[in-house]
């Protein structure tokens, strides 16, 4: 996935894997020597969270801007102050995990007019094509819609990660590409990325894909 | 063939009771089932169906009693709070013998308890849980396809016999993902005569009621009602039989738990134990019978449960208490390792 914008900002339908791109992805530009930091928007699910690869992300070195109550059983929609400093302060890259849906990112819209101000971030969708609600290109964009309009910013690329969970085959994949590809005509938006879990990626075929290197196992 | 979808267990139980014909959905939010109301709110205006978010959880089970009495398929979900809060209202339909399905993808307790995973609802589901002689037919999926597959099942279960039925989830199983087919079923409508739907001058009015003003007729409906559960007993057991051809030992766990233990036997046979493993999938009826033969042939149970140990207790009765059941348990959201099951297996192979 080409590196661009200073913020990237991951949001998409409820269990699209936006969480785990978005660890893969901060992951990634510190292994190329850019200062990232990475926040947890999720004011929506109790479980899956950013804080489920806490280690992973404190051992390369990348802070992670939490809610106080994530991963605790205390079911609080609140946002941590120091979130601000992603939006203000600009010399680090952000990356930023938004919940799922429209009601995930309605917590993006009150960072929204500083992240317009600066003009300098990516808001992808990610996409999976395999989820119930967005199996279409014409499903997707209705979700897209609810999004942007609860964030009060505009997609500008789409990330497919398109997967069946630990059955995913390339081919499974692969059998995807069409659709993103329309709703990339649909849209007008760019595919910045289509991903595939490390051990998918095909010999050879490395630059083809964004590999999930971490991948997190609950069960 | 249905093409595979990747789904939460939540959204497996939605989508498949969309597939069964229900177009009625009541409930109110709690962690962690919300993902079936969420999935309700999106699909039924588009279908032609109603989602309604009540105000409370009593509201919303009163709801699922009217749409029932007019002989609709209906459902509501909750987790374990308020599953506690819709008892008066499952007590009713029971009583007024109405089939609807009632989901509780349960959390730790109790009180507020938790939000992570838990079975300590067993009792609850299987003994009542209202007030009054009554039961619940009780299913208990142990994946993502079973929870959609049992959503089906629960719905012709209750038309069958005009019986509420619950769906006894937990946590785990509604919050992860895997792959599922909800296949397109065709569903035949069930005739039901005694629906509150309109005489339209032709008939005498039907009466939805569980209020009965002399003792002797209240009676009979209990009774005539325990003929009916009866036939359930005899007629809609299920369960399921992992190794036990040869066993010794047999492990006894449903739902997640039943996940784990299946773990548990597998590594204890390569370690020359032979262990087997019971999964009862109608909580109610639980397969007594089942249990009652494996006594003959086992040496002893494990009881692999979510709770304090709920189900060790029909374990035992089933048993006729003629063989050692331990228990192998967390709680308050905590999973046991399939090594704590296995731990459990050695402990009783040693005795």
């Amino acid at each position: 996935m080409k590196n661009t914008k200073r913020i990237s900002i991951f949001c998409g339908h409820y269990g699209s894997g936006k969480t785990n791109i978005a660890v893969n992805y901060a992951l990634s530009l510190k292994a190329q020597g850019i200062p990232v930091r990475i926040a947890d928007l999720d004011i929506v699910n109790p479980y899956f969270r950013t804080k489920d690869s806490a280690n992973e992300l404190e051992e390369a070195g990348i802070p992670l801007i939490s809610p106080t109550f994530a991963n605790t059983n205390v079911d609080l929609p609140a946002l941590p102050q120091e979130l601000y400093s992603l939006v203000q302060q600009t010399h680090t890259h952000a990356v930023m995990d938004v919940g799922g849906d429209d009601r995930g990112a309605y917590a993006l819209g009150r960072y929204a007019p500083y992240i317009r101000e600066e003009n300098n971030f990516d808001l992808f969708c990610v996409v999976n094509f395999y989820r119930p609600l967005t199996t279409t290109p014409e499903e997707v964009m209705e979700v897209m819609a609810e999004i942007e309009a609860a964030a009060h910013l505009p997609f500008t690329a789409i990330i497919n990660n398109s997967n069946l969970g630990e059955a995913t085959t390339l081919e499974d994949v692969l059998a995807t590409k069409e659709k993103c590809e329309v709703l990339s005509h649909l849209t007008g938006l760019p595919i910045a990325a289509t991903c595939l879990r490390e051990d998918l990626v095909p010999d050879g075929e490395e630059q083809n894909y964004f590999a999930l290197h971490l991948q997190k196992k609950y069960f | 063939m249905a093409e595979k979808v990747l789904m939460k267990g939540n959204e497996a139980i939605a989508e498949a009771a969309i597939k069964a014909g229900c177009r009625h959905y009541f409930g109110y939010p709690i962690t962690p089932q919300t993902e079936i109301a969420a999935y309700m709110a999106k699909r039924m205006p588009k279908i032609g169906g109603t989602f309604l978010q009540a105000e409370s959880e009593v509201a919303a089970i009163n709801m699922v009693y009217g749409v029932a009495g007019a002989g609709f398929r209906v459902m509501t979900s909750s987790s374990s709070p308020g599953v506690s809060l819709k008892q008066e209202g499952i007590s009713y339909i029971a009583g007024a013998d109405l089939p609807a399905l009632i989901v509780n993808v349960q959390r730790g307790g109790p009180g507020l308890g938790g939000i992570q995973p838990s079975q300590s609802d067993y009792f609850q589901a299987t003994k009542g849980g209202g007030h009054g002689d009554y039961h619940l037919i009780v299913l208990a999926p142990a994946s993502v396809q079973e929870m959609a597959d049992l959503t089906g099942k629960a719905f012709d279960l209750a038309d069958k016999y005009r019986c509420p039925t619950m769906l006894l989830a937990d946590g785990t199983l509604g919050q992860m993902m895997e792959p599922v087919e909800i296949p397109d079923v065709e569903v035949t409508p069930v005739e039901k005569p005694w629906a509150v739907n309109g005489t339209k001058g032709k008939r005498a009015h039907n009466i939805v009621n569980s209020l009965y003003l002399k003792p002797e007729q209240l009676e009979k409906m209990n009774f005539e009602r325990f003929e009916k559960y009866k036939q359930i007993e005899e007629n809609e057991v299920m369960y399921e039989s992992f190794m036990m051809e040869d066993a010794e030992y047999c492990v006894v766990a449903f739902g997640i738990a039943a996940r784990i233990s299946k773990n548990a036997v597998v590594a204890a046979r390569k370690n020359g134990i032979k262990v087997g493993l019971i999964r009862p999938i109608t909580l109610w009826p639980f397969p007594t019978e089942v249990i009652a033969k494996a006594a003959e042939q086992v040496k002893g149970f494990v009881s692999v449960e979510l709770s304090m140990g709920q189900m060790i207790e029909d374990i035992r009765l089933a048993s006729g208490c003629k063989k050692p059941v331990l228990l192998c348990n967390r709680a308050g959201g905590m999973i046991m390792s399939p090594e704590e099951v296995l731990a459990k297996i050695d402990e009783l192979a040693a005795n």
